[in-house]
């Protein structure tokens, strides 16, 4: 079910409705998503973070029809009114990569090693826009200093080995904006940089959604990334979402024990920390999930209704779920929205 | 008073690659260059850099794992970089290195048992069976791992239990020395916490001093006491953990820790854009003088003429920049 947004009354450019994905295996099915309601408005930023296995990036591959063949989905997947699960492989690829794109961790995988930039870009734009090859070239041109690459003309010409981490990832999200896609999805798009190109290339996000109003949905494992980019975080657990908020509220007021024990877990780069705390125990088998609440085994808050029955996702409050019988709702900011004064830097 | 565990003289590590073509010269890539620093006993040194700043090979450098080109290693006051390979064998025991792809670093076809008692056969080869079995199950204990799992193989480990194993095998000679290489970086963030913490357990009980290498600012700030920034091989800036993160004297140093995520969306938004543009230069042709110019914000024409030297910008506190007043007097460049 959509986020009901009194001020904005269009229909979500992404909505999952009742998703469930399973994967048959021989040690029995893994129950990888079940049942996620889960909207992206046009435009909005949103951020899915869990912790690996979560389901976080299943929930999207299924989205763009690139599970795994052992794979089994049910419920709804809608972008702009049509549902992607009943479209036809080739009705797919007229959305894919035309409405929407995807940019993976690995910038490699998704670049063909045997072919020049040039040519990978414009093939998109000749098979979605029917562009001849001059044109097509000259756009591809044109995006790539938009992604901030520096001598286009030179790097255009070569090979993706040639690239460093940075650039290839750059190239990659050149090639998901070439049709002006509304929906960006970008799994763990940081991951394997460093520091210093995460951030150039979180700034390039950053304007993507603010200049061209696309849509993003940032897949991560790392709560510290989302914070400056977000507009709403979604933190899935065992194939769930466990907890929905908008980035300040989130941060400032987490409701359910799982994601403020992910924000405990955090080093801080602006202050002296003296210890973390880690969260304890392992992720759940997703073949054997827990009863009750999937995070009660890790819970230090669990009570006994916790581990024989499972929390709803339910309004908390307006435009916050969370999964948890015991959510910490703080009732001094429940009526107004208190922002957090943001603390001094460490000097 | 504090003992000199560990000296590192104008160490430089040079590899020699092939030319591009058949008849081409060899080309030389500096990856260490002309690192000096010293560590005491119980210190944890933080290394950071981009990738390909020769943070690693420094690590391994140091552990003569790659052969250093030139300068001296000195370990308790003997120069490692002058030891016999019989020599170096038996110092080993002291010195250990846990790497940071925890799953690939183990043989697959050893169980865990095997793989923490490999470098016990080394350094103790007098030890019966059955005393190397109760060595392995102690420090399975002490790393968090149940005894019980002691004949299971790699694949059977999650990543963070898979460091587990790896930290286990670095401690079971109760080194006195562990270079710990980017030992969370492939980790989710809630298990690097928890290995996170077990290093600094292991540190306190055991007296353990670490070389921690990462490009993880966030994670150096909470495990170190000194922070050593390297760029293009050279250090550009060394001092207490507490100056360098509040008051750095280096721009690269001060941009690193700009581009740094902060949990926080208040902070995070208002911080701005990254001031740091591109990726670092080639190592095997850096640009003349400063390295870091081609990128800085505040670079001049002197920049391209002489390296700056490590100059002093406050106690135990060095820095490589001309302009290092200016750098912690520019409110502009903050954090």
């Amino acid at each position: 079910m959509a986020m009901a947004k009194s001020t904005d009354t269009n229909q979500p450019l992404l909505a999952l409705s009742d998703y469930t994905i399973r994967f048959a295996t021989p040690d029995g099915t893994v129950k990888a998503v079940n049942g996620l309601d889960l909207s992206v408005g046009r435009g909005e930023t949103v951020a899915v973070v869990g912790e690996s296995g979560s389901g976080k990036s299943q929930t999207f591959n299924g989205v763009f029809g690139l599970l795994a063949g052992n794979a089994l989905t049910a419920g709804q997947a809608t972008f702009e009114g049509r549902d992607l699960l009943k479209l036809s492989p080739r009705e797919l690829d007229t959305v894919r990569g035309a409405d929407m794109a995807m940019v993976f961790q690995d910038p490699m995988t998704a670049l063909n090693p045997a072919m020049k930039i040039k040519h990978q870009l414009s093939e998109t734009l000749k098979v979605h826009k029917g562009l001849k090859r001059r044109a097509a070239e000259a756009q591809a041109l044109a995006m790539l200093k938009t992604v901030g690459i520096p001598e286009a003309e030179r790097r255009i010409e070569q090979y993706p080995h040639e690239l460093s981490g940075g650039m290839r990832q750059r190239v990659v999200i050149a090639m998901a904006l070439l049709c002006r896609p509304k929906l960006i999805v970008a799994d763990e798009p940081t991951t394997a940089l460093d520091v210093t190109i995460q951030a150039q290339i979180l700034d390039l996000f950053r304007d993507l959604t603010t200049d061209a109003g696309t849509a993003l949905v940032l897949i991560t494992h790392d709560l510290g990334v989302v914070a400056g980019i977000a507009d709403k975080v979604v933190v899935m657990y065992a194939g769930r979402i466990v907890e929905e908020a908008g980035v300040d509220a989130l941060f400032a007021r987490p409701a359910m024990p799982y994601t403020a024990a992910l924000i405990r877990s955090i080093p801080r780069v602006d202050r002296d920390v003296e210890a973390v705390e880690p969260i304890g125990g392992r992720p759940p088998d997703l073949i054997h999930p827990p009863t009750g609440c999937p995070f009660h085994p890790r819970c230090r808050f669990a009570e006994d209704k916790c581990r024989s029955e499972r929390p709803p996702l339910a309004e908390i409050e307006p435009g916050r779920r969370a999964a948890c019988w015991f959510p910490f709702i703080d009732e001094t900011s429940a009526t107004g929205d208190t922002v957090r004064s943001p603390e001094t830097l460490d000097g | 008073m504090a003992e000199t565990l560990l000296s590192v003289e104008h160490l430089s590590t040079v590899f020699s690659l092939r030319g591009r073509s058949l008849f081409a010269p060899n080309v030389d890539l500096k990856a260490v260059s002309d690192v000096s620093f010293s560590l005491e006993k119980g210190e944890t040194l933080g290394i950071v850099g981009e990738s390909g700043c020769g943070k690693s090979t420094l690590g391994r450098s140091i552990l003569r794992l790659i052969e250093p080109t030139a300068g001296r290693v000195v370990w308790q006051g003997r120069s490692l970089t002058d030891l016999s390979d019989g020599e170096m064998r038996k110092a080993r025991r002291d010195l250990s290195i846990i790497f940071q792809d925890p799953v690939a670093s183990l043989d697959p076809r050893m169980n865990v048992g095997q793989i923490i008692a490999e470098p016990l056969k080394v350094a103790e080869p007098s030890l019966s069976r059955k005393e190397r079995r109760q060595r392995v199950e102690k420090v399975m204990e002490e790393v968090g791992l149940a005894p019980e799992m002691i004949n299971r193989y790699p694949h059977e480990f999650s990543g963070g239990q898979a460091q587990r194993i790896g930290i286990a095998r670095a401690i079971v000679t109760e080194p006195k020395l562990i270079v710990c290489d980017e030992p969370v970086s492939a980790l989710d963030v809630s298990i690097q916490a928890q290995i996170v913490n077990l290093l600094k357990a292991l540190k306190q009980r055991m007296g353990l001093t670490l070389i921690f290498i990462s490009h993880d600012l966030s994670v150096v700030r909470l495990v170190s006491d000194r922070i050593l920034v390297l760029y293009l091989g050279r250090v550009v800036e060394i001092g207490p953990r507490r100056e360098v993160f509040a008051n750095p004297g280096h721009p690269y140093t001060k941009a690193l820790l700009s581009a740094a995520p902060i949990p926080d969306p208040a902070i995070a938004r208002a911080r701005g854009r990254t001031v740091l543009k591109g990726d670092p230069p080639s190592p095997i042709n850096p640009p003349s003088g400063c390295a870091f110019r081609t990128r800085c914000p505040i670079a001049r024409d002197v920049c391209a003429e002489v390296p700056p030297s490590l100059a002093e910008v406050g106690a135990e506190h060095r820095a490589a920049c001309l302009f290092w007043e200016e750098v912690r007097g520019d409110p502009a460049v903050t954090v």
